[in-house]
């Protein structure tokens, strides 16, 4: 079968009808597990739910719907549960909000002592409970390599608690804790982390990134990941309408212009070594992606901090240098 | 079979034979022989199929026995101190998700100033995360309350705290009895849960309750935990029956029978308390004394019905609520409400320091002859010059700080 490479150019996902079936995601399919179902309480247009439906899906299909899920506390908790309503159609239990990858731990030790072990376990939170209150948990569960999946479904803030700055917020982004008053021009440069790249430091047998606009490789990167054992990381980037400032249709239309402008790259990584990369065809302005987010809405007009555009551009093209983003480059 | 053997070790032997699934646990003294033993008997196949997971930290300990137990697992970790106030946060989870884990936590003080010697402000710090908290007063009560502790967390569905002096027990080599296998057995059938993460039947564990039912919730709750007030007495029972060995239960009395002061206390000093009472019966003074064994759920009625009949009650705490008086001197006053009872509340053995039996004889003769207060909390064994010298200076300070 000839690979086929998709160029979305609009906000919706498509493609789906122009492939052989065997090739559709998970998703197209009437047979999905629908993990995540419908009626549940996120905002219009969040990344978060689509990320949290596509991989959870994904997964379930690639384990047979021998699967449980545990959860951070979170947007995605909150949203999903309140009592007496459960969207989840899978095993799924939430504890605390930085102890999901020890719980996780404990759900793979507990199921491989009673022979269950057939059973997957996936472990999902925020950026927040990832990388910065669970990042303990997180790296515990990392170096003791426990049979674990987790998921962090990165929308750059604390959402759920009103827009705070987390340690995944990029520089220049306005949160309520990072508001551009005074001198200050939004989230400071020099801050922040890569969980990722954290991640691969230890590693694992299965780091990668992805996003909500290309659900097709968010799914590939799923089944690699359930077809391996130990502790392997998913870090996806979901939009937040509410947290970014974006219109709610826009949300795959900005995870794609992230991806293409080199300020989030898309990359796999075995045992540490990057293996994979996802090309960017066309290099897009940082601007172009920033302009869409009211969070980035004091680096524009008059008089706008064009340098802290130009320096926002530094880095993204730092990262596709350091990636080898670009089609066309050796990586 | 009774053999010479560290409380640690025979308090590991019992947690294997009690055929945990995941054991999961951060080293800190004076819990840490518990563990290593454990890590042991796992290595060598003597704890069946269970899995020890040595993780980052307390409360990486905490959730993933909440993960184990939730997945249909029994869970135990260990710890103490500074160690348990790091899982404090995972501890009203794992009662509120109704995760029958048990926990020992080898009593040590809580820092600053950073002290590893034993008292009770760990234990007592948590009274309030809807744990069964328990109380050994010597190394063959803290093995026998392990198994116990897995019967009543299991019949409940509540989590079980088995405290143990840290030093005092945990590091002492005596004669123990190690229940073996098949006693364990007949008191401990295979775990079941009362939800499990399956996928055959996917249910939603720990999802958020708002204003609508939250109370509820926690009534429950309170019911449940005061249920444990007949378990405990049960499980105990069927204990006895099994081994042939009374330990356990609510309380434990030392010839209380027309006692006229009355020494309450918990933990080891109880072996040393029981001497001074022999002591000063033989000297013809009416003591006696009361362990109290089940401090969560607090036993109201049997603590009221026992000290109602003495005149005078001497409660001994190993830690302070720092403003208030102390845990223990608190229920027992509120227990005694509306009875003539004079409640002496007593602090002594503070991070260590020694519970002595020449400072429970004095005790006990001060309160006989009045001369114990009973409105102030008493520090029984302060270095009064020292602390006064050290007063002085502070107020000093403060004036110079004006």
């Amino acid at each position: 079968m000839t690979e086929l490479k998709l160029y979305q150019v609009g906000t919706f996902a498509a493609g789906n009808r122009l492939l052989d079936p065997s090739q559709r995601t998970e998703q197209s399919h009437a047979g999905r597990a629908n993990s995540i179902t419908s009626g549940h309480r996120a905002c219009r247009g969040c990344g978060e739910a689509l990320g949290a439906r596509v991989v959870l899906d994904a997964a379930m299909r690639a384990s047979g719907g021998r699967m449980v899920t545990v959860n951070a506390t979170g947007c995605l908790e909150v949203f999903s549960t309140p009592y007496p309503e459960s969207a989840w159609r899978v095993p799924w239990l939430h504890s605390l909000f930085g102890n999901a990858a020890a719980v996780a731990s404990g759900v793979a030790a507990s199921l491989q002592a009673q022979g269950r072990d057939d059973i997957r376990v996936v472990a999902q939170a925020g950026d927040g409970g990832t990388v910065d209150i669970g990042i303990g948990c997180l790296s515990g569960m990392f170096e003791r390599n426990d049979d674990v999946l987790f998921v962090c479904y990165d929308n750059q803030g604390y959402m759920n608690t009103g827009v705070q700055r987390s340690g995944a917020t990029p520089a220049a982004a306005s949160t309520a804790t990072t508001r551009p008053v005074g001198s200050r021009v939004g989230n400071a440069f020099g801050t922040g982390k890569s969980l990722p790249v954290i991640a691969m430091a230890h590693e694992l047998p299965f780091v990668a990134t992805a996003t909500v606009a290309d659900l097709h490789d968010l799914e590939r990167k799923v089944v690699t990941a359930m077809g391996m054992h130990g502790a392997r990381y998913l870090h996806v980037l979901v939009p937040c309408p509410l947290g970014w400032g974006t219109s709610s249709a826009d949300t795959v239309r900005v995870a794609r212009l992230a991806v293409e402008s080199g300020f989030f790259p898309v990359f796999e990584a075995h045992d540490g070594e990057v293996t994979d990369v996802g090309r960017i065809r066309r290099q897009v302005p940082v601007a172009d992606y920033l302009r869409l987010q009211a969070r980035f809405a004091h680096l524009f007009g008059e008089p706008g901090h064009p340098d802290v555009v130009a320096r926002l551009q530094r880095q993204a093209d730092r990262s596709i240098a350091h990636f080898g983003l670009l089609e066309g480059e050796p990586s | 079979m009774l053999r010479q053997v560290e409380g640690s070790r025979a308090v590991a032997e019992t947690v294997a034979r009690c055929r945990p699934d995941v054991v999961a646990a951060y080293p800190i003294s004076p819990q840490t022989h518990i563990v290593e033993a454990l890590s042991d008997l796992v290595a060598e196949g003597r704890a069946g199929r269970c899995r020890f997971l040595m993780v980052e930290s307390e409360f990486g300990a905490m959730s993933a026995c909440i993960g184990a137990s939730a997945a249909g697992g029994r869970a135990y970790t260990a710890t103490a101190s500074q160690g348990l106030l790091f899982m404090a946060e995972a501890l009203p989870n794992a009662s509120g998700l109704r995760l029958p884990i048990v926990m020992t936590v080898a009593n040590r003080a809580l820092g600053a100033p950073i002290n590893i010697w034993n008292d009770h402000s760990d234990a007592m710090s948590q009274r309030d995360a809807g744990w069964i908290q328990l109380f050994a007063a010597s190394n063959q009560e803290a093995v026998d309350l392990h198994v116990q502790a897995f019967a009543v967390a299991e019949s409940l569905h509540v989590p079980v705290m088995v405290n143990m002096d840290g030093f005092v027990l945990t590091h002492a080599v005596e004669a123990i009895d190690v229940p073996d296998q098949e006693q364990v057995d007949a008191l401990l059938p295979p775990f079941r849960p009362l939800h499990v993460l399956d996928p055959e039947h996917p249910v939603t564990i720990g999802a958020m309750v708002g204003p609508e039912a939250f109370t509820e919730v926690k009534y429950l709750e309170a019911r449940r935990q005061l249920r444990a007030l007949d378990v405990v007495g049960e499980v105990a029972g069927r204990f006895h029956d099994v081994t042939g060995r009374r330990s356990g239960g609510l309380t434990s009395s030392y010839r209380l029978e027309d006692a006229d002061v009355v020494l309450v206390g918990l933990g080891s000093l109880l072996g040393t308390a029981a001497d001074v009472v022999d002591e000063l019966r033989d000297q013809g003074m009416a003591v006696g004394l009361l362990g109290v064994t089940c401090l969560r759920p607090w036993p109201f009625d049997e603590v009221r019905d026992t000290l109602a009949r003495a005149s005078r009650v001497v409660v001994l705490n190993r830690a302070v609520s720092v403003g208030a008086g102390t845990v223990l001197g608190g229920d027992v006053r509120l227990t005694l409400a509306g009875t003539p009872v004079v409640v002496h509340d007593v602090v002594s053995g503070l991070g260590g320091r020694p519970v002595t039996r020449d400072l429970l004889r004095r005790l006990l003769t001060d309160a006989a002859e009045g001369r114990l207060s009973d409105h102030e909390l008493v520090f029984a064994d302060l270095d009064e010059s020292l602390a006064a010298r050290a007063l002085e200076s502070e107020l000093d300070h403060e004036e110079v700080g004006r």
